[in-house]
């Protein structure tokens, strides 16, 4: 989309805010409205616009498919492994309430690692999903359309 | 510690698959993610023997989510039931694992496996949870779990046939459709409850008989599952999933989805909704009752005229998950524990025959019944496998198959039912039919001359052998599974996993 000077300019101007915008809803999920699940795909959609506007081409390069595939695979592990500390820390599997001295804390610590876990795992499968429809290679070519 | 770590031992089945799958992810290379999956299917498997262990007397096991008490808290709660179901899909999880490194070799691309490993153990997770957790939504839960990976795996078939993208999303389709009614069926008596936990589910819905609300739930509930358990004029997904599938899968899956779904059934109908329900006996007689003898002869009969060995197994099964509907819709402990029984042992048997037919394929690399005349001297020990898992299919005595049919017959005779013994009988013949078809073509059909095909490698045979050894062995000394499903039929007909339950890691707060 090389000649179309106003989508690229507008796209360098809105990945930052989307990104931006993500991490809000990420990190005050506990509080307020959202969550890991929101946030991630807010997140990834600062990405996809940016692969949309600039080339999947340049997207992959900058987050390559196996990174992607890894962050998938992280957040899972992430949310399970607060659990497994929570029960290493003597409690059962994710009572967060033995993360800190007071359990309302806990809670608050818990919760935040878990939705953690969440945003970059719906992170790592929009990106997936957008590259396995973006990615396939068209039918047509596009001079013959 | 190694107390406190067996005290956390009812999550523990779930987490340690559920942490195999992305780790397998991340490290990103097959043979460590073969041995860390391996690692997790053997610890649960460990595991999950201590509980059966320890409810084999009858006592229940309840095991506090997040550190909240129960109804409000996810609880996982076992008797001998779930740890039964528990045991049988850990040990065929760690026999499909050395069997499918060396099966998946021809079947799936090499920068699959990986994906091939951490999908698998997503779905071990799953089922595993399906099995152990008492919280209605969160059977919903794990059910997605397991089936999304199994859409994965069973489309993984690919490489080698197309025709198992169309199968896997027959699947999807199905199968989303049976975990929506599923879902909807929740959200019903939800409504009419206001609880998910089943035991707080069972108390408050004993009063609820006539509750139009509460019905329909059931009703969504049990076509749901009926899709996932492939109850007769449901079952169209298995056979094409079944037969397209890579080998271990398609041993996997025939030994635990369809199992654990008849569970769930079970744990629904007899436990959940009351016993007492004018409704839910109709159901089980009218609607159970007479499609689990059509399942019995109508998918016998369809497995006969089979050309694709694997579909033949199909459809064996479908006929198969016929019996155990019989035992259930007796409506009695010795008609459940028939039901029970059958679960155990038609696990090891379909697991073996399909690990043995996945090892022809391996080495003549087509599941077509005449490509495979005259094997019987070629791979004899494939052959003798095969030969065996079919008598026990059939139920001759010494195998698996003889005890559970026994059983079933004992129930039926029990309430008079002498036409339903006659019908276990008549479709009992009906299998010796296409056994003898394979038997045929391995041992008395002269074998083409021009190929050297010679044993399957022994990381085929060997679990194969196992399962075949399980299913002689549990035929000669049936004591010990009778028992443990009598148990496990007296804990669902008798409603003791509502007693109150010993409670395993802390005690939640209220």
């Amino acid at each position: 989309m090389d000649h179309h000077l106003i989508l690229r300019v507008v796209t360098k101007l809105l990945v930052a805010p989307i990104l931006l915008y993500g991490l809000y809803v990420q990190f005050h999920g506990d509080f307020g409205p959202g969550g890991g699940f929101q946030a991630g795909v807010i997140f990834a959609v600062g990405f996809i616009l940016y692969g949309i506007v600039f080339g999947l081409r340049r997207l992959r390069k900058s987050f390559p498919d196996y990174f992607v595939h890894r962050l998938v695979a992280l957040g899972v592990l992430i949310y399970a492994g607060t659990g497994v500390v929570n029960m290493l820390l003597g409690g059962n599997f994710l009572d967060y309430n033995v993360l800190a001295e007071e359990g309302y804390k806990g809670q608050h610590w818990g919760i935040i690692a878990v939705e953690l876990g969440v945003g970059v795992t719906v992170f790592g499968v929009m990106m997936a999903i957008y590259y396995s429809f973006a990615g396939r290679p068209p039918r047509l070519d596009d001079k013959d359309w | 510690m190694m107390s406190s770590v067996l005290s956390h031992s009812p999550i523990l089945v779930v987490l340690l698959p559920l942490l195999a799958g992305p780790l397998c992810m991340l490290f990103g290379n097959r043979t460590i993610a073969y041995f860390v999956s391996i690692l997790a299917s053997l610890c649960s498997f460990l595991l999950s023997v201590y509980l059966l262990s320890l409810v084999s007397d009858g006592t229940v096991l309840s095991y506090h989510l997040g550190g909240w008490a129960p109804p409000l808290g996810i609880e996982y709660r076992v008797d001998a039931a779930n740890a039964l179901v528990l045991v049988i899909v850990s040990v065929i999880s760690i026999l499909t694992l050395p069997y499918a490194r060396k099966s998946i070799e021809g079947e799936i691309a090499e920068k699959h496996h990986t994906l091939f490993y951490a999908c698998f153990m997503m779905c071990f997770t799953g089922l595993m949870g399906v099995t152990i957790t008492g919280d209605a939504f969160n059977v919903f839960v794990f059910l997605e779990v397991s089936s999304l990976s199994t859409y994965v795996l069973v489309a993984l078939g690919a490489e080698k046939d197309r025709r198992a993208l169309s199968a896997a999303y027959d699947y999807l389709i199905l199968g989303t459709i049976g975990a929506t009614f599923f879902v909807i069926g929740l959200g019903l008596i939800y409504m009419a409850t206001g609880t998910l936990n089943m035991v707080d589910l069972a108390e408050r819905i004993t009063s609820l008989e006539n509750n139009r609300t509460v019905r329909s739930g059931f009703a969504f509930i049990v076509v749901g599952m009926g899709v996932k358990v492939a109850i007769f004029p449901l079952h169209r997904w298995l056979p094409g999933a079944y037969t397209y599938a890579p080998s271990a899968i398609s041993a996997f899956l025939a030994a635990t989805a369809t199992k654990v779904a008849i569970y769930v059934v079970m744990r629904f109908i007899f436990l959940v909704f009351s016993t007492k329900f004018g409704f839910e006996k109709d159901t089980l007689t009218f609607i159970f009752f007479p499609l689990a003898i059509v399942a019995m002869f109508a998918a016998s009969f369809t497995a006969v005229y089979q050309v694709n060995l694997k579909r033949l197994l199909a459809f064996s099964s479908v006929a198969q998950i016929g019996y155990m509907l019989l035992g259930i819709s007796l409506f009695t402990v010795t008609g459940l524990s028939a039901a029970m029984v059958h679960l155990f042992n038609h696990a090891l048997t379909k697991g073996a025959l399909f690990f043995a037919i996945g090892a022809i394929i391996y080495r003549i690399g087509s599941p077509m019944l005449p490509n495979m005349a005259g094997l019987g001297r070629k791979m004899p020990w494939t052959s003798a496998a095969i030969v065996i898992g079919g008598l026990s299919l059939i139920g001759v005595p010494g195998t698996v198959g003889f005890v559970s049919k026994w059983v079933l017959l004992k129930a039926a005779l029990e309430q008079n039912y002498w036409l339903v013994s006659l019908a276990i009988v008549l479709s009992s013949l009906i299998s010796i039919v296409y056994v003898w078809k394979i038997i045929e073509q391995l041992y008395l059909q002269p074998a083409k001359s021009d190929d050297a095909i010679t044993e399957a490698p022994l990381s085929l045979l060997i679990p194969t052998w196992i399962l075949i050894l399980g299913s002689v062995w549990f035929g000669v000394n049936a004591e010990f599974t009778v028992q443990v499903s009598t148990t496990a039929a007296e804990s669902l007909f008798h409603g003791k996993f509502l007693e109150p339950a010993t409670i395993m890691g802390l005690e939640g707060r209220p």
